[in-house]
C-alpha cells in the first residue's frame, strides 16, 4: 500500500526547479519596475536619504545575483522583508491572512462539490435531454460571468433585497465566520462549478454504460443507492484532477472576490498592497499562492492514489 | 487500373467527405449562434457612433442618476452619462483588447511549444521547466502584478496577459507536435529529404494548429474577463474612458438604489463571453470532430 506513494518524495524533488523557478520570478518582479525602484515605490517627493536608506533595505545597491541570494537566504530564514506600509515583517501578516483565505476557498470547494456532483447527474442520466441542456446553459453562462460581478451580483439578491446575509466583511466571532463567508464561498463556488460538471458529466456517461453498473442495475440497485455505491466513485476519478487544476486558478479569482466582500484575508492583503505600493508584501503574496499552488499539484496526485486503487504513480516515476 | 483512374477513383471517394464537412457549417447550431452574437457585438462596437447619439464621456450632472426612459433607455450614471451609450462604447475597448490581446501569446507560445516538441532536448526540457513556473502563479495573481509593474494602460494590459497566457498556447501545441511528430506523413517527409523547417511551416503545422485556435477562443474569453476585472480593481483602462469593468466598480456604489448601473454592464459581459464559447464550441465540432465526446 504504501508503495504506491512512493512518487511522494520524488514529486517533491521534481518540484524543487519549479520552486527556484518561483523565487526568480518573485525577486525580478522588483526589477521589472521602470527606473529606480526606490524611487517609483517611494513616489518623486521622496527625499534623497529615504531613497538611499530603502534601497540599502531592498539590497538594490549590491550585484543582482548578490541580491538574488540574499532574498532566497532570508526566503529560507522565513524573514520577507517588512511591509513599507505597516512597518511589520511581512510573513506576520501573511501569516494572519492565509487561514482566511484557505477557510474560504476549503468553503467554497464545498458548496461547488453540493453544486456540481447533483447537476452533474442530472445532465449525465439524460444526455441530449432538456435538463441537459439546462445544465449546459449554466455551465456555459458560469464560465462567462466575471467572478465579482457575480458577487455583486449575489449582494444585490440575498443581503440587499433578501437581507438574508451580510453585506460584507468576515464576521467578529468564529461562529459567525460561515455565516459571513457564505457568499463570497457561493461565489467562487459558482465560479469552479463548470469545468467540475463538465468533467463529472463526461466520466459520469462512461461509467454508467460500463457492464458492472449494468449489472448493479439487474441486482436492482437504482436512483440514488446506484450512484453512491457503484457510480459516483468511479466518475470522480478523473474529476479529482480537474478539481486539482481549477483550485490553482480559483486562489486567483479569490483574491477578487476577497475585495468585493472585504475580507481580510491574502487577495486584500495583495490588492491593498499594490495601490499602497508595498512591494515586499506583493512579493510575499505572490510568492505563498505560488508555493500553494505547487504544493496542491502534488496532493491532488495523493489523492487520485487513495481513491483509485489502480492508479500507480510511483511505478510510472520509476519506468 | 492505371495510376490516373486510381487517383480519380480516389477523388471520388474523398469528394463527400469533404463537401459534407464544408457545407455543414452553417448547419452547426453552436457556430451558427456563437458567429451571430458575436458578429452582432462587433458591428455594435464598430458603429458605436450611429447606433447612439450621446457622448459616452462628457457629463451631465443636471442630468445625473435618471431611471431608463426613452430619452435613455438604461437610465444616466451618477455623472449624468447614458449608461447605454457607454455600454456600447465600452464594447470597443473590451472586444478591441480581449482579441488583440490573444494575438502575442498565441503566436509566442504555440512558436515555443511547437519547437520544443518538435526537437525535445534541452531546449525542450528548458521550456518546459519555464511553462510549469508560470502555470504555478494563479492567472490573476501574475496579470494584477504585472500590470502594476508595467504601469496601468492599454499597453501593459497586452503585456501581462501575453506574459502569463503563452504558456498554454506551448502546452497544447507542444502535445500536438510530440504526436505528430511520430506519424507517417511526417516521417515520410523526412525520409524524402526536408527540411525541418519546411516540414514544422508546410506540413504539421497546418495539422496541429486547429487545437490552438479552438483555445484561443476560450482564451479570449478568459482575457475578456480579466480586462473587465482590471477595470473594476481600478488597474485597468483608465477612467473616464467607458469600459465593463469600471462601469461595474462605479454602480456598485448605488447597489441599493440603482442596482441596474451595476447589472447591465456585467450582463455585457456574460453575453460576449457566451457568444465566444458558442464559437469555440463550434469551431472544434468543425474543426475536429472526432475529438468531441
Amino acid at each position: 500500500m504504501l508503495d504506491r506513494f512512493r512518487f511522494v518524495p520524488i514529486r517533491l524533488l521534481q518540484s524543487i526547479p519549479v520552486v527556484i523557478g518561483v523565487t526568480i520570478v518573485v525577486f525580478f518582479m522588483v526589477h521589472l519596475l521602470p527606473g529606480n525602484p526606490a524611487l517609483t515605490i517611494l513616489g518623486q517627493t521622496a527625499t534623497p536619504e529615504r531613497v538611499a536608506a530603502l534601497n540599502t533595505q531592498l539590497g538594490l545597491d549590491k550585484p543582482l545575483w548578490d541580491q538574488y541570494f540574499i532574498f532566497v537566504g532570508r526566503l529560507l530564514h522565513g524573514d520577507l522583508g517588512d511591509s513599507l506600509t505597516y512597518q511589520r515583517p511581512v510573513f506576520d501578516l501573511v501569516a494572519q491572512a492565509v487561514p482566511i483565505t484557505l477557510s474560504l476557498l476549503a468553503y467554497a470547494l464545498v458548496l461547488s462539490l453540493a453544486i456540481s456532483v447533483p447537476l452533474a447527474a442530472l445532465a449525465a442520466t439524460a444526455p441530449g435531454r432538456v435538463r441537459d441542456g439546462l445544465v449546459r446553459v449554466f455551465t456555459l453562462l458560469g464560465q462567462g460571468m466575471p467572478q465579482f460581478w457575480v458577487g455583486i451580483m449575489l449582494i444585490l439578491l440575498l443581503s440587499v433585497k433578501l437581507g438574508a446575509f451580510p453585506v460584507g466583511g468576515y464576521g467578529q466571532t468564529p461562529a459567525e465566520h460561515p455565516y459571513y463567508l457564505f457568499l463570497p464561498a457561493l461565489t467562487l463556488a459558482i465560479a469552479m462549478s463548470p469545468t467540475t460538471i463538465r468533467s463529472l458529466r463526461a466520466s459520469t456517461i462512461n461509467v454508467l454504460g460500463a457492464d458492472y453498473v449494468g449489472t448493479a442495475r439487474s441486482k436492482g440497485a437504482a436512483g440514488v443507492s446506484l450512484f453512491r455505491g457503484h457510480v459516483l466513485r468511479n466518475a470522480a476519478i478523473p474529476t479529482v484532477s480537474i478539481i486539482g487544476v481549477n483550485l490553482g486558478y480559483l486562489v486567483g479569482g479569490s483574491l477578487v472576490i476577497e475585495k468585493v466582500f472585504a475580507i481580510p484575508g491574502l487577495g486584500s492583503l495583495m490588492i491593498n498592497a499594490i495601490f499602497a505600493r508595498d512591494f515586499p508584501t506583493i512579493q510575499a503574496v505572490a510568492l505563498f499562492v505560488a508555493l500553494f499552488v505547487i504544493a496542491v499539484g502534488i496532493l491532488t496526485d495523493v489523492v487520485y492514489t487513495l481513491i483509485d486503487p489502480r492508479v500507480d504513480l510511483s511505478s510510472k516515476e520509476r519506468a | 487500373m492505371t495510376t490516373a483512374a486510381v487517383a480519380t477513383a480516389t477523388r471520388a471517394m474523398r469528394r463527400p467527405a469533404r463537401s459534407r464537412s464544408l457545407k455543414a457549417w452553417y448547419r452547426n447550431g453552436t457556430l451558427v449562434a456563437g458567429l451571430v452574437i458575436v458578429g452582432l457585438l462587433v458591428l455594435a462596437a464598430i458603429f458605436a457612433p450611429l447606433i447612439t447619439h450621446y457622448d459616452p464621456i462628457k457629463q451631465d450632472l443636471q442630468n445625473a442618476l435618471l431611471s431608463p426612459s426613452a430619452d435613455h433607455w438604461l437610465g444616466t450614471d451618477k455623472y449624468g452619462r447614458d449608461v447605454y451609450t457607454r455600454l456600447v462604447y465600452g464594447a470597443r475597448v473590451d472586444l478591441r483588447i480581449g482579441f488583440l490581446a490573444v494575438l502575442i501569446p498565441f503566436v509566442v507560445g504555440s512558436v515555443a511549444g511547437a519547437l520544443a516538441g518538435y526537437f525535445g532536448g534541452w531546449g525542450d526540457t528548458i521550456v518546459m521547466r519555464i511553462v510549469d513556473v508560470f502555470f504555478a502563479f494563479p492567472f490573476y495573481v501574475l496579470v494584477i502584478v504585472l500590470v502594476f509593474v508595467f504601469g496601468s494602460g492599454e499597453k501593459s494590459i497586452y503585456l501581462a496577459i501575453a506574459a502569463v497566457s503563452w504558456v498554454a498556447y506551448a502546452k497544447i501545441m507542444r502535445g500536438e507536435l510530440l504526436v505528430a511528430k511520430k506519424q507517417d506523413y511526417v516521417v515520410a517527409a523526412r525520409l524524402g529529404g526536408m527540411s525541418h523547417g519546411r516540414i514544422l511551416l508546410r506540413h504539421i503545422t497546418p495539422n496541429v494548429l486547429s487545437q490552438a485556435l479552438i483555445y484561443a477562443m476560450s482564451d479570449i474569453v478568459l482575457d475578456i474577463l480579466a480586462i473587465v476585472t482590471l477595470g473594476y480593481l481600478g488597474l485597468g483602462i483608465a477612467p473616464p474612458t467607458a469600459e465593463w469593468g469600471s462601469m461595474i466598480l462605479d454602480g456598485q456604489e448605488f447597489i441599493t438604489t440603482f442596482w441596474l448601473q451595476a447589472t447591465i454592464p456585467g450582463l455585457a459581459v456574460v453575453v460576449t463571453s457566451l457568444g465566444l464559447s458558442l464559437l469555440g464550441d463550434g469551431l472544434s465540432d468543425l474543426l475536429s470532430p472526432e475529438r468531441r465526446k
